[in-house]
């Protein structure tokens, strides 16, 4: 027995230890960017003056740039990137298309709509903005589901009617932006890029507490998530009760993306790229969402270190990650137009 | 060696969307041999098979295990018991043999646990079955249509349970892959005593591998036993709308259907 179980247990093992160095690996990256974050602005302050501030120190000069600007802003990239990371990962394996994130279904699309509108239309409080950004999004993902109801689950049902809900809320979103007023269009920009301008540590709590509930949760589940990727009839049959799986995953994601969308804007393609560059990294044997999660970390902290100090001009982040996404839609677009999948 | 349970539909009527498919079906399925589900395209065979796997909802009737409905049985602990090979399973991207036949193991892992050494030679003992362990790290998309089947066989023989559906295990596959499979199958079913369920097209290989047969038209069992009692020309033509004559398997002595069509329809002498 033991000459049969040997071959089996090395291979399994060495993929196991090949998924533990890289999840370390993109852990340890994930770390250094916050670090930097901290430390790179208009003043590059040592690491010595950046914990200063971190432990409460009254630092000259450090403690407001560091405290008040870009403490912020890195928690907001941080949370914001884990949440669309995480979802992404999760709607992907669900659905078991590369296509099938958050953004496509149009919940983030929602989300911008509601926020544009009631900055331009009812020319809100920021907080306003933000609970009706959230409200925005999950109505989105409701009347989507609503509508690709029928008798039976369908992915590509629920894809198309999430791309012609997305397009119809786009159309909206445009047309305010044309009769907003002039100095309500920056704010209002902001909702449909993605930017970790103007993070504030108070305004950040509402995420940070929706992540940290909802995020162990999805952790929990995600071997049965790896489940439901063999189909609805074999994951039945080994014992997962896939309609309870699947909604608690849904509603999780939901919720954490709604957050971190009404935090951060629409930060494109993260979640769309964070899940395949993870599944790519650590392999397929195990369950890619703790990776997933820190790729999304990596993307929205370097593209924002890119956008603020490559360029003479600073670009908000989702600038960055849009074209860093784009080439990537067109590639998989292409791979699976050949492999017939489309 | 498996189990025996009492596994057993009463008064069954199921389908898809509100149309029955299944009209009062009893069956009772006998332990511990191979059974086959025959029938003409469409006439329930595979909806039987999903109903009593619990991946379709009776209408009415039940399904029972042991005397206990099946949908009151934790879903886990059932999967410990009945496993189901469906047709057409999913093949995740880039996953590796090894890493898929432990999927098979989700019934008996606990939350957020690592593989124990039960999973191990689990895996390692369905993958010996099956012939598959020179494949253990290779990705699924580089095997052949019949090492693949293997491999979701190995998948739903580690889950270790008494009862074993399959949903046209063969479909697909070349005759020689077909013999091979249903040989496995075989070997599987007289070394360990599991139960098997399956659907298959093929008439005669039917007769040949199965304990005990049910035959069905129009959603509506018709007959059941063992192949060589009920195989019979007027049977086939009840069930298939199909002029034969039946013969002996040479090989194995079983019920062998020879069809007649318009074109071939007179028996031919040999000197």
């Amino acid at each position: 027995m033991n000459e049969l179980i040997y071959p089996i247990k090395s291979g399994r093992i060495k993929r196991q230890r090949r998924f533990l160095t890289v999840t370390i690996i993109l852990a340890v990256l994930s770390f250094i960017l916050a670090g930097a974050m901290l430390m790179i602005g208009n003043t590059i302050y040592p690491v010595s003056d950046v914990i200063g501030v971190l432990m409460g120190e009254d630092v000259s000069g450090a403690s407001f740039a560091v405290g008040t600007i870009r403490l912020p802003r890195m928690i907001a990239g941080v949370f914001a990137g884990f949440a669309f990371g995480v979802a992404g990962h999760v709607f992907q394996t669900m659905l078991r298309n590369p296509l099938a994130n958050p953004n496509v279904i149009g919940i983030t699309a929602g989300s911008s709509a509601a926020a544009v509108f009631s900055i331009i239309v009812l020319q809100a409080s920021s907080t306003f903005v933000s609970v009706s950004s959230v409200i925005g999004g999950l109505v989105t993902v409701l009347v989507i589901f609503t509508l690709s109801r029928s008798t039976s689950f369908s992915i590509g049902r629920l894809i198309l009617v999430g791309i012609g809900i997305q397009a119809m809320l786009n159309a909206v979103v445009s047309y305010l932006l044309l009769i907003g007023q002039e100095n309500d269009i920056p704010t209002a920009m902001r909702w449909l890029t993605g930017s970790l301008n103007g993070a504030t540590t108070e305004g950040l709590y509402p995420l940070i507490v929706t992540v940290l509930i909802f995020s162990p949760i999805i952790l929990a589940l995600g071997r049965r998530l790896d489940m439901l990727e063999l189909g609805e009839q074999a994951a039945t049959s080994l014992g997962v009760n896939t309609g309870q799986t699947r909604f608690l995953l849904v509603v999780s994601s939901v919720m954490i993306i709604a957050l971190a969308t009404a935090a951060t804007g629409p930060i494109a393609f993260i979640a769309f790229l964070s899940g395949p560059i993870a599944k790519r990294l650590v392999g397929a044997g195990f369950s890619g969402t703790i990776p997933a999660g820190l790729v999304g970390i990596i993307l929205v902290l370097a593209s924002d270190l890119i956008g603020q100090f490559a360029f003479t001009a600073r670009y908000p982040v989702g600038v960055i990650t849009g074209i860093l996404g784009a080439p990537y839609l067109i590639y998989l677009l292409i791979r699976m137009n050949q492999k017939g999948d489309l | 060696m498996k189990q025996t349970h009492t596994f057993r539909t009463d008064n069954l009527i199921a389908g898809y969307d509100q149309t029955p498919i299944l009209h009062n079906i009893d069956v009772t399925i006998p332990s511990n041999e191979i059974s086959i589900i025959i029938g003409a395209n469409g006439c329930g065979k595979s909806t039987l098979l999903k109903t009593m796997a619990r991946l379709i909802k009776p209408t009415a009737g039940e399904v029972t295990i042991g005397g206990t409905p099946i949908h009151k049985i934790p879903p886990k602990k059932l999967a410990r018991v009945l496993g189901l090979l469906p047709q057409t399973p999913i093949v995740p991207e880039g996953i590796t043999v090894t890493d898929l036949v432990g999927r098979g193991r989700f019934p008996h892992q606990s939350f957020m646990k690592g593989w124990s050494q039960k999973d191990y030679e689990a895996v390692s003992e369905a993958m010996d079955i099956m012939n598959i362990t020179e494949f253990a790290d290779r990705h699924i998309d580089e095997l052949s249509g019949g090492q693949r089947q293997r491999v979701w066989i190995a998948m739903a023989l580690a889950q270790q349970t008494d009862i074993l559906f399959l949903d046209e295990p063969t479909t697909y596959l070349d005759i020689t892959y077909q013999v091979e499979i249903l040989d496995l199958l075989t070997d599987l079913n007289r070394k360990y005593g599991t139960t098997i369920v399956m659907v298959l097209h093929d008439i005669n290989l039917s007769a040949r591998y199965a304990d005990h047969i049910f035959a069905l038209r129009e959603g509506k069992l018709i007959a059941e036993g063992d192949p060589s009692s009920i195989i019979t020309s007027p049977l086939i033509e009840e069930i298939f709308g199909l002029k034969c004559t039946v013969m002996k398997d040479p090989i194995s002595g079983s019920p062998f259907v020879v069809p007649i069509g318009r074109h071939h329809n007179k028996v031919r002498k040999h000197s």
